[in-house]
């Protein structure tokens, strides 16, 4: 750590590994839920869990992103924040939006609309929270002593995020203009400029654990956002099959969304390269498995496991069942969660100086979680294909299949268990780095700092 | 080899390109397409209304409409026509948990005016045209 603001950065990974906790306990409410054991109907209702839970993920992703970026702007920019008190405001203000969400959601306050369930005044405050955000990455940046393509990426990403959560605050009286308009924000962030963001921290930390040159790392950058965008912007186009939108987006949306992989593999092949490449060896081991981790089944989940029901033929059995949850956890477990336990893994012995990264329970932390989700995204594939040829196929009613399918939400609570132990270990130890403090603070650029000179 | 700067043209290019193609479809979905194959003229206030209990109440946090939402409760795109007017009243005016085959929704206890503008919003999406969506089931595996 070279600057003291970017101690920042430690308070929005508390938060995330807070929330990540919060959301994996609605996620069994939920499993349980479909297992046939809903006790807590009466005061925690499917569709509370459901918001709660994924709303959750919104937010703790996003305390993420701020808190990779508070810490990856000073050190690529040279210089301190602009401002540290106004990075802790935000970190409150969107700590209080976000519990007051939550909150709202167990008693029916909501605007009920797929992930973006969070009631309109909130909706104004995490705009303002989030320019503020904005606001000090960009006054950093620009006053920096350099604007490099990594930040310049991971900026972008950023602020394209902001601009597209607007179009999913228009109203529209037609159900299917606004499903039109909520995957604007839904897509183009997870499939589009999320992306970016992964690229810009990815780069990041392969220029800072490889040892490669910045110039190669950063022009490969390129290419994969470039790929991310050449077919995740008419990619949306898979969202736009069967909700009342016309026939030419089978045919788009089919072949863009299908290049989507591409992105992937260049991200996964990439990580990958890169490794071998770097002559050096960081002795931060577990912030690298995580790296090439989060590249690797990102390929896998974003990747393949969207490719798996992403054409047309496929889509129109698959669209609207359990096939969706199988692709939605493994993607965003492996291309957005294992990033920033990526993130949190590298910088936290340089927060607090302390090297935990040596711990063997780290090596438990990144195997059981993975393990544990590969298990629960098997488990919603023989629940989702069942569904799919039940009632879909064969023409059963709902609750009929629902019931045939009870025992893969056992086999997927089971795998969440182990899934859970992982997270449990990896927070264990976030607490056990401690608070960052000024004596972790070196002025020499981190790889001369722990590859001392043979 | 390929330089940064040609990397970084195919970035910016490609992005500006591929934009601009989504940009042009969707403003020919949402002036033309859209409203064609939704009646949107069909849209009457009853719908709005019925709209707004559907996303105040947050129903896709259980069931799924045009195949979207959450997956613990039936798809109900074509319920108007697989189970009628009086049914749907019945589960949306119930003063206690409809519970087919044990699994609970909650009662929401309306009143008759809202349930009917809840119907009138299912009615107007029994009609629109999806593409062939939700499939019928396989002749091939019927009984």
């Amino acid at each position: 750590m070279k600057y003291k603001s970017q101690q920042v950065a430690y308070w929005f990974f508390a938060l995330s590994m807070l929330l990540i906790i919060l959301q994996i306990t609605y996620g069994f409410i939920m499993a349980f839920a479909h297992y046939g054991m809903d006790g807590l109907h009466a005061w925690v209702p499917f569709n509370a869990a459901r918001a709660t839970h994924n709303n959750l993920l919104v937010v703790w992703l996003l305390s993420g992103f701020m808190g990779a970026a508070y810490y990856i702007i000073p050190e690529e920019a040279q210089r301190e924040l602009v401002s540290v008190k106004l990075a802790y405001i935000q970190l409150i203000t969107l700590a209080i939006v976000g519990v007051v969400a939550i909150i709202g959601f167990h008693f029916n306050w909501w605007e009920g609309r797929k992930f973006l369930e969070i009631p309109r005044p909130l909706d104004y405050l995490v705009v303002v929270n989030v320019l503020t955000f904005l606001g000090i990455i960009l006054a950093t940046l620009y006053k920096g002593k350099q604007q490099t393509t990594t930040a310049m990426v991971l900026t972008m990403g950023l602020v394209f995020a902001a601009l597209l959560y607007l179009p999913g605050m228009i109203w529209f009286d037609n159900q299917a203009m606004d499903a039109f308009f909520r995957w604007w924000v839904v897509h183009l962030w997870v499939e589009g400029v999320w992306e970016l963001i992964m690229g810009g921290i990815l780069a990041f930390l392969l220029i800072k654990l490889t040892g490669v040159d910045r110039e190669v790392i950063e022009k490969w950058l390129y290419v994969i956002v470039g790929l991310t965008f050449l077919s995740g912007i008419l990619g949306t186009g898979h969202h736009y099959y069967y909700i009342g939108t016309p026939e030419y987006w089978l045919l788009i949306g089919g072949i863009f969304s299908a290049m989507e992989p591409l992105a992937f593999l260049g991200m996964a092949l990439f990580a990958i390269h890169m490794y071998r490449k770097g002559g050096k060896s960081h002795p931060n081991k577990i912030a690298l498995s995580w790296t090439l981790g989060t590249a690797i089944v990102a390929f896998a989940g974003a990747g393949l496991l969207g490719l798996a029901h992403t054409l047309p033929q496929v889509n129109m059995y698959t669209h609207g069942t359990l096939v969706t949850a199988m692709h939605g956890h493994l993607a965003f477990w492996g291309a957005y969660g294992m990033l920033i336990f990526a993130i949190i893994s590298y910088t936290m012995p340089l927060m607090t100086g302390r090297k935990l990264f040596e711990l063997p329970s780290n090596i438990y932390a990144f195997w059981l979680s993975l393990i544990g989700m590969l298990g629960m995204t098997t488990a919603f594939a023989a629940a989702g294909v069942a569904q799919v040829y039940l009632e879909r196929k064969v023409g059963l009613d709902f609750m009929v299949a629902q019931k045939e399918i009870e025992i893969h939400f056992l086999i997927l609570i089971l795998c969440a268990s182990l899934f859970t132990t992982g997270i449990l270990i990896f927070v264990y130890n976030f607490i056990k780095y401690g608070r960052p403090n000024e004596e972790a603070m070196q002025p020499e650029e981190e790889f001369e700092a722990v590859q001392p000179a043979a | 080899m390929l330089s940064k700067k040609q990397a970084k043209v195919f970035f910016l290019g490609g992005t500006l390109l591929f934009s601009l193609i989504f940009l042009g479809l969707s403003y020919e979905s949402i002036t033309a397409s859209i409203p064609k194959k939704t009646n949107a003229d069909q849209i009457s206030d009853a719908v709005i209304r019925g709209k707004h209990i559907w996303d105040s109440n947050n129903c896709m946090g259980c069931h799924t409409l045009l195949g979207e939402g959450a997956y613990y409760a039936p798809e109900l795109t074509k319920v108007y026509e697989r189970k009628g007017e009086t049914y749907i009243k019945t589960v949306l005016m119930s003063e206690k948990p409809w519970a087919p085959r044990g699994r609970q929704m909650v009662a929401y206890g309306l009143s008759e005016e809202d349930a009917n503008d809840v119907v009138e919003f299912f009615k107007w999406v029994n009609e629109m045209d999806l593409n062939g969506f939700p499939p019928k089931p396989s002749e091939a595996l019927q009984p």
